[in-house]
């Protein structure tokens, strides 16, 4: 209990500390706040242009086209394989008479197809995948294509895929930059911790003289740095919703232009917990390398 | 009723680094309860011997014990838990300029963990003993040096301490103010506080007439 209220005391007199000192402690709540605000508004970015890349797109299909000589039994095989198989979710039949069609119907080639004098179309299969993971796309077209009387496997899409590969571009920029801005932090902490052991150096000397112990020493120090590390981090979750916000105004106009309805996704609860924590989490390293560092060096003599 | 040995200093050398020899075969016991001065011209070691009790320093060879712990032996993280048996006065005082009164004296509470409400009880108790109640929120700075030295028998005594060891409580101090300080002292021994004091106002001990350990070049005169 003692122990609990030791803890509360250290956090008000850390919060005290903080207050007195406004200036300095608002500008080491920026510098953090503008780090954070980095990649977690890149990430922000990231995750809406992954929405709006399902919004736009359809799931991604893959057709099956038979051979020309495939007989009924052969699609019929086929269509077994089809409803046996783990990774499809659904998938349709195109006759090759539908298929002409279809065609002659939509694009106005009626005349020409008729001149032709018989169906040039194959029998088809239009198969939607369990899921639209790249990954399984692929290994169910490269197994398709090995079936007996399948001709040709198309995967529509191709698009998905490449933004998709080029999201994963940017989840490790955005990865990279936050470890980066993060092993800034845990330098801006370390000296700001260190500038604090200074000027309270004749308190630390004396506390030791007197039965302090090391935990003891190293506490007020700890909550000072976690506590602007967390402070930055809401710096940061505000300049990114803000940021959002101002955005999203100018996009609606552009949006409606083009007739489409989107909006600016903010950070989520559980990200902005994580931003919270993370931010409060490298402070507190870069606090406690500071004063394990330097609480060493002032020894009572 | 049985008489422990406090401090036990025995065959204790200390040499610093560079070759200065700071004392040498020291070896002295001082019973619980006892009020102890330690003498000697500017360099003959008084200050080392106190900073080897209180284990702010160890010595190069020899053994000091104090109420039963060998310190040469501990581990360094015992040696907070040693140091709250002692009120420590210092000869540069040590206070704390950027914090009251109050606050210097309830540092030594808040470092052993004492609720707030008990801090502020005892702060006041100790601030009364020394005559300074009035002076709390006061800065060190704005006492006078007989305050100040008041200030820290409040901070050295807060914690009640088994032990009191002062270095130079008189220094600088005029003759009035210093009968005060040693008046304190004495009032504190008579608790049953073991009092140790490293002075080199021979007058004040004339008038007391306490046992004496007369240091001379790092030796022990006996």
């Amino acid at each position: 209990m003692n122990w609990l209220l030791g803890h509360f005391d250290t956090l008000r007199e850390s919060l005290l500390r903080l207050a007195q000192q406004p200036l300095a402690t608002l500008l080491n709540v920026l510098v953090i706040g503008i780090s954070m605000s980095l990649p977690a508004g890149f990430y922000v970015g990231l995750n809406n242009v992954q929405t709006f890349s399902r919004q736009l797109s359809s799931d991604p299909q893959i057709s099956l086209f038979m051979t020309m000589d495939a007989s009924a039994e052969d699609v019929a095989g086929i269509e077994q394989r089809l409803r046996n198989h783990a990774d499809v979710g659904r998938f349709e039949f195109v006759s090759r008479e539908r298929a002409l069609e279809r065609l002659k119907r939509s694009a106005g080639l009626a005349d020409v197809l008729s001149d032709l004098g018989r169906n040039p179309l194959p029998d088809a299969f239009v198969v939607t995948a369990r899921n639209n993971d790249p990954a399984i796309l692929e290994s169910l077209r490269a197994e398709a294509v090995k079936w007996a009387n399948v001709e040709h496997v198309q995967l529509d899409a191709e698009w998905a895929r490449r933004l998709d590969a080029a999201l994963g571009v940017g989840r490790l920029l955005v990865s990279l930059l936050g470890a980066l801005l993060a092993t800034a932090l845990v330098a801006i902490t370390f000296n700001t911790i260190r500038l604090q052991i200074l000027t309270r150096r004749d308190e630390i000397e004396v506390s030791k003289l007197i039965g302090a112990t090391n935990p003891f020493i190293r506490r007020p120090f700890l909550y000072l740095g976690t506590l602007q590390g967390l402070a930055g981090g809401g710096a940061a979750w505000l300049i990114v919703t803000l940021a959002g916000m101002a955005l999203n105004l100018q996009l609606t106009e552009l949006v409606t232009l083009y007739g489409t309805s989107f909006a600016l996704e903010p950070l989520s609860a559980r990200d902005s917990v994580i931003l919270l924590g993370l931010s409060a989490a490298v402070a507190w390293l870069g606090s406690w390398l500071s004063v394990s560092r330097h609480l060493w060096q002032i020894e009572p003599r | 009723m049985a008489v422990s040995q406090m401090i036990s200093v025995s065959h204790v050398s200390k040499r610093y680094a560079g070759g200065y020899q700071a004392l040498q075969d020291v070896t002295f016991v001082v019973e619980s309860g006892e009020m102890v001065f330690i003498t000697g011209h500017s360099g003959a070691g008084k200050s080392t011997l106190l900073k080897l009790i209180a284990a702010i320093e160890m010595p190069t060879s020899g053994s000091v014990i104090i109420n039963g712990q060998n310190v040469s032996a501990m581990k360094s993280g015992a040696i907070p838990f040693l140091r709250r048996n002692f009120g420590l006065m210092f000869q540069d005082h040590k206070l704390l300029f950027d914090r009251s009164v109050y606050e210097n004296v309830a540092l030594p509470l808040a470092i052993t963990g004492f609720p707030r409400r008990e801090i502020a009880k005892r702060v006041r108790a100790a601030l009364d003993k020394v005559g300074l109640l009035g002076r709390e929120k006061s800065r060190p700075i704005t006492l006078s040096g007989g305050e100040q030295q008041r200030l820290c028998i409040a901070r050295a005594i807060v914690n009640r301490p088994a032990i009191l060891l002062a270095d130079e409580p008189t220094g600088n101090l005029d003759t009035a103010y210093a009968e005060e300080i040693i008046g304190m002292f004495e009032s504190f021994n008579q608790v049953g506080v073991t009092v140790v004091i490293a002075t080199h106002d021979e007058g004040m001990i004339e008038r007391l007439g306490p046992r004496i350990l007369q240091l001379d070049h790092g030796r022990l005169d006996q």
